[in-house]
């Protein structure tokens, strides 16, 4: 047994939530596939002039995401950005950023299994989310590209919206999955059923 | 199917979709297009419901949101019987049930009624004079009697089964009120490119041109208006028009409440639709559109069924194809009821007139009248009514120019509609904190000053002929989309202008009749005098003592006349009085409503850990700690609490125990500046802590009591893994950033929540070396390479792992720290791996005795926020030579250094089985007279099947000089007698931790 300690598989992943699609007409609830997860700190004089970091785009205004490839960048705050990447790559990430921010001030936290995301897509998107979203998230108050944290309900999210096209991607804390996730659900019965 | 007052023609009814619904028992018929009201009216039941208090017959007054009588209970099936409806807000639908309320035995013949020939007896403030004495009759008579005679219509006894849905929603410009006003200005705000919300209450678009049969509009008949602008509204892509929606409050910021009603008037809502909708619309700009409320007229047993706004026989005629009545006297003070009259004769129906005015301010409008064939009485005052559960007369006399009352007559009616001028409906303005003017020329309140981005237009605004409304709408529509424009639109005359009337007057004693002001709360015209004659001289307090526009309607037709009639009883003018704060909700909203969707398994997310599902398909019983529901104990077959929490508590000390401690708060401290921001953040010294090793803090607030404990690892020199208490993460975690980013921002140290990125598995006992054993990689578990008090990280079954050589059991301990994921599987290979040992799954109740048992404090059960680290015995660890942390000043308070301040010990009782309750009260003397002294309480009592005796932790005052001291505990039948001892009970030196 003692071989078994250090071998990768031993231990199976289970996630935080398993839960098929909700399909509506006009929108669909997706959980989606593990990512790995980063916070990344900075003080806020190295924030101000940070460019890419280990494939991670951070020269872009507060509440932006950007995607490089399989690498996407939300900033959060102004020394705060939440960094994701493939399942597999997060132990590449970890040592890429600190290699590439050696000798500077820096924070980075794993965060890969705090974190549950949910696809939320289609033309009735906005308005589900807004059932517990108090935000604008019309492409003119939230456009393509945008992230910011906010409340669903009575959780804690982050909030993204990779492109103008109406998917938004949601995040909180694996514990308030089951409640987000429940709560979309609930909120996408105001759309007609599927065909 | 015959309906004796439905009109033969006319009306926006269909008339190709009859329905039928039950009122009382009895089917009743009408056509799609009815509200509750006007098919009532239709099949000649006037007679709807009985008043508040005196239990009057009472009819339908209104056709619109402001009714006050007709209080209907709709009944939508089993879990949906939904009281106090407004019939004429309730659309008529084939099926359904409707009942009226506030009677027994029946509608017809009421009991209560005798409260109407005893009103003498229940004047204003009734309730304050009469209930006072004696003292004992309060709580046992008078409440319950006041209890069951209060509320109107029956609450709700089961859950309701429907859904309610929220949202929140953005807009440049958000209209309120889809009448001429409303809709004019939507076609200037949705012109431009931006984002436009219309909401109204109705069921259609058009407000008062719903009812509109003679005026044009730029030359067209007023509904082919209507009509082609709804048409083109529904065109414009950037407008959202929410018929049956009504805004119901205004809060800061432009932030509007609006509730959309969405199934109620379907015969077969879908299964999912939610019943109704509560919107959150933040809005730019607001344009106000609200209309006008039109007065009754006071007089006196103004109130019978049969008798109604002059405007709403008018709507229920040329609306609902429904003569209200065969005979209708309208009795006005200005000229609205004109029009209604004219349409109400061109319907066919007999029509006469009594307008207070003389007859040389209104002769071309009695001119007109007359010439149709009506009789019109001008100078005439009305002094009363006959009739009992419907009108059969209006009494009028002639006033001569000294106000003198002359002879009077009985016209003969079974309708009456009555006018006493309009009401700008201000109430959303005022909510918005607009300051309000008295306008005399309409006698009412209109918006004055704006304190937010909101217009007023229309009737709401006190503008009252059409086109000036169509004008002023339009012009508000394009101001608030930022595209000033004006347009004028050609509307045929309307007839305005009123002569403010109050308790109109009469030959009768005015103390002996009941002339109603508030028909909802049943509040006369003398209560008012009488509470201004008691020395009521504020509204307010008018308002409160007499209960005027207090009623669900908020007063809607009555406010206005209640305080002229306070002001003139005053002798004050009607500005100098001002006018009662208007507040949400403008009309009722259903509690399901503001609930929406936070119900059942969303009325709060229920946090679980990746443990949860293992322990739960194991039986385990939960409990909630904060949001978290964890793991309580796990009983066997047969096993009753107890005998479960004795097993595992024996488990942990005599083998190896099992315990999911995934909900601790974590938070990674990291940063070249991380151990200075620790120094400062606790009571304890963290500059010596070696990176692998870990140390039990303490955290006070700025006020010197314990804040928050738990233990910290040094992972690294500038990276530390911080453990709070389960309920306290999330405010430590806010606490370090508020000084970090208000008091310490040039600390380089960044604070990262980990709670959930790490499930916690904690192996306790004799056995814990050997049950994960074979299991870690990378790690060295010998005493000399990882002590108690030691972190490593290492690999769990492949899995990244920290591993903390922790205990808050007073045994050999570890923590498996694995990512949450990574939680489960770990969790099982351990409970396999222990099954050797006889490991045992324990869960919160046994980590409670098991750290009692060694005096490990609780934060939140030992403390309540006024423990120092001295009252729980944790001085020592406060580091002396840091030059601050939060709350070292606050330690040398003087009430923090004196003498006698409560201290942690323990507590043998002198019954070994006796179990004390926490939150006992102890005392030195039970024989001491009461009020006795209380020295102290326990915090923590439990069963110890380690020391096959009861134990407890208490907090008394200067509790560690009285040890070996007898005291006494209050238990249920008295006071036990307890044994002061050392707040540790098993393992007095702590050796059994180092294994």
């Amino acid at each position: 047994m003692a071989e078994l300690a250090g071998s990768a598989s031993a231990a199976r992943r289970q996630p935080a939530l398993a839960a098929p699609p909700v399909l509506w007409a006009g929108v669909a609830i997706q959980v989606l596939p593990d990512e790995a997860r980063f916070s990344l700190r900075l003080p806020k004089a190295a924030a101000a002039t940070a460019a890419e970091v280990a494939g991670f785009s951070l020269a872009v205004p507060v509440n932006r995401y950007a995607k490089n490839d399989q690498r996407w960048s939300a900033r959060l705050g102004p020394n705060e950005w939440l960094l994701g990447g493939p399942e597999g790559d997060g132990g590449a990430i970890a040592a890429e950023i600190e290699a590439a921010l050696a000798g500077q001030i820096h924070g980075v936290t794993d965060i890969s299994h705090r974190q549950v995301a949910f696809d939320v897509a289609g033309a009735e998107a906005a308005n589900i989310l807004n059932a517990g979203c108090p935000l604008d998230l019309s492409l003119v108050g939230f456009p393509g590209g945008s992230a910011t944290r906010s409340i669903l309900g009575k959780a804690e999210i982050v909030l993204m919206r990779p492109a103008s096209a109406p998917v938004f991607r949601v995040e909180c804390w694996r514990s308030f999955a089951e409640y987000v996730h429940a709560f979309l659900a609930e909120a996408a019965r105001d759309c007609p059923a599927r065909e | 199917m015959k309906q004796d007052y439905r009109l033969a023609k006319g009306g926006r009814i269909d008339r190709a979709r009859p329905l039928s619904v039950t009122f009382n028992g009895r089917r009743l018929f009408g056509f799609a297009g009815d509200t509750l009201a006007s098919l009532l009216l239709a099949n000649g039941q006037h007679l709807v419901g009985r008043s508040f208090k005196y239990h009057r017959p009472r009819g339908v007054l209104s056709h619109g949101s402001d009714e006050p009588n007709a209080l209907l209970a709709v009944d939508r099936g089993p879990g949906r019987i939904d009281p106090n409806n407004r019939a004429s807000m309730v659309e008529a639908r084939d099926g359904l049930v409707a009942r009226s309320q506030n009677h027994w035995p029946s509608l017809d013949f009421d009991v209560g009624a005798v409260n109407d020939a005893l009103a003498p007896l229940f004047p204003a403030g009734f309730y304050y004079k009469t209930f006072m004495w004696p003292r004992a009759f309060w709580d046992r008579l008078y409440e319950p009697a006041i209890r069951a005679a209060a509320g109107l219509g029956e609450a709700p006894s089961s859950p309701d089964p429907d859904r309610y849905a929220h949202r929140h929603a953005h807009c440049d410009v958000l209209i309120v009120g889809g009448g001429p006003a409303g809709l004019a200005a939507a076609l200037a705000a949705s012109a431009t490119d931006k984002s436009v919300i219309l909401a109204d209450e109705g069921a259609e678009l058009g407000g008062a041109l719903l009812h509109e049969s003679s005026a044009t509009i730029d030359g067209a008949p007023a509904a082919q208006w209507l009509a082609e602008t709804v048409k083109t509204l529904i065109g414009r892509a950037n407008l959202t028009l929410l018929p049956r929606t009504t805004a119901f409050g205004y809060y800061n910021h432009n932030h509007v409440a609006l509730i959309e009603r969405l199934a109620d008037h379907l015969a077969a809502p879908p299964p999912d639709l939610a019943r109704e909708r509560l919107w959150q619309v933040r809005a730019r700009e607001v344009v106000l559109a609200t209309g006008a409320h039109e007065r009754p007229l006071i007089f006196a047993d103004n109130d019978r069924p049969g008798i109604m706004l002059a405007e709403s026989v008018r709507a229920f005629i040329n609306r609902y194809a429904v003569a209200p009545g065969r005979r209708i006297v309208f009795a006005t003070s200005g000229a609205s009821a004109y029009s209604a009259a004219a349409d109400a004769k061109a319907a066919g129906v007999d029509v006469a007139l009594v307008d207070i005015r003389r007859e040389e301010a209104c002769r071309a409008d009695a001119a007109a009248l007359r010439a149709m064939g009506c009789e019109v009485l001008t100078g005439h005052t009305i002094i009363g009514s006959t009739g009992r559960k419907r009108v059969s007369g209006l009494i009028v006399a002639p006033i001569d120019g000294q106000a003198k009352v002359g002879a009077r007559r009985t016209l003969d009616c079974d309708c009456v509609g009555l006018s006493g001028g309009w009401t700008p409906a201000v109430h959303l303005f005022s909510q918005s904190r607009g300051a309000l003017r008295f306008e005399p020329a309409i006698d009412g309140f209109v918006p004055d000053r704006a304190a937010q981005a909101v217009r007023s237009a229309g009737a709401s605004g006190g503008t009252y002929p059409l086109s000036a409304c169509l004008t002023e709408g339009f012009a508000a529509g394009a101001a608030a989309a930022g595209a000033p424009a004006a347009r004028s639109f050609a509307a045929s005359a309307t007839r305005v202008g009123f002569q403010p009337a109050r308790a109109l007057p009469t030959s009768r004693d005015a103390k002996r009749v009941k002339a109603f002001v508030d028909f909802q709360n049943d509040v006369t015209a003398k209560d008012v005098k009488l509470a201004v004659n008691e020395g009521f001289e504020s509204i307010e307090h008018v308002k409160r003592y007499t209960t005027t526009g207090m009623a669900t309607d908020q007063g809607k037709t009555s406010n206005m006349n209640a305080l002229a009639l306070a002001a003139d009883a005053l002798g004050k003018p009607i500005p100098q009085v001002g006018t009662t704060t208007f507040r949400p909700p403008y009309t009722p909203v259903s509690f399901a409503a503001i609930v929406g969707p936070s119900r059942g398994s969303l009325f709060d997310p229920v946090r679980k850990t990746p443990i949860y599902d293992w322990a739960a398909e194991r039986g385990a019983k939960f409990e909630n700690v904060s949001l978290w529901r964890r793991a309580w104990y796990f009983p066997k077959p047969g096993e009753d609490m107890h005998a479960a929490v004795a097993r595992e508590c024996k488990a942990a000390r005599g083998a190896v125990g099992l315990f999911d401690g995934s909900t601790l708060g974590k938070i990674e401290v990291v940063g070249p500046d991380a151990a200075e921001f620790m120094n400062r953040m606790y009571i304890n010294s963290w500059t010596k802590l070696e990176p692998g090793r870990c140390r039990y803090g303490v955290m006070l607030k700025e006020d010197g009591y314990i804040l928050d404990d738990g233990v910290v690892a040094r992972l690294a020199p500038d990276r530390f893994h911080v453990t709070t208490t389960t309920g306290g993460a999330a405010r430590v975690l806010n606490h370090m950033e508020d000084y970090l980013q208000t008091e310490w921002p040039h600390l380089d140290v960044f604070l990262t929540s980990i709670t959930e990125q790490w499930a916690v598995i904690a192996v306790q006992g004799p056995k814990a070396r050997e049950t994960i054993a074979p299991l870690v990689a990378g790690v060295d578990l010998s005493n000399e390479a990882f002590p108690h008090m030691s972190v490593r990280a290492c690999r769990i079954l492949g899995a990244p792992c920290r591993l903390f050589r922790v205990s808050f059991t007073g045994e050999v301990g570890y923590e498996i720290n694995v990512p949450s994921d990574f939680g489960r599987a770990v969790w099982e290979a351990v409970y396999e791996r222990g099954q050797a040992f006889g490991i045992t799954p324990y869960g919160t109740e046994a980590m409670h005795v098991l750290r009692a048992e060694r005096g490990f404090i609780i934060v939140g059960q030992e403390t309540d926020g006024t423990m120092t680290p001295d009252d729980v015995g944790l001085a020592g660890m406060i580091a002396k030579a840091k030059p601050d942390f939060v709350g070292k000043r606050s330690l040398a308070r003087p009430d923090l250094v004196a003498p006698g301040r409560k201290q942690l010990v323990g507590l043998l009782t002198e019954d070994p089985n006796l179990v004390l309750d926490e939150g006992a009260q102890i005392v030195e003397n039970p024989a001491m007279p009461i009020p006795m002294r209380m020295i102290g309480h326990v915090t923590s009592s439990y069963w110890s099947a380690n020391c096959g005796r009861s134990i407890a932790l208490a907090m008394i005052a200067d509790g560690r000089n009285l040890m070996g001291r007898t005291l006494h505990a209050t238990v249920a039948a008295g006071f036990a007698s307890v044994k002061v001892s050392a707040p540790v009970f098993v393992d007095p030196k702590g050796e059994r931790v180092h294994g």
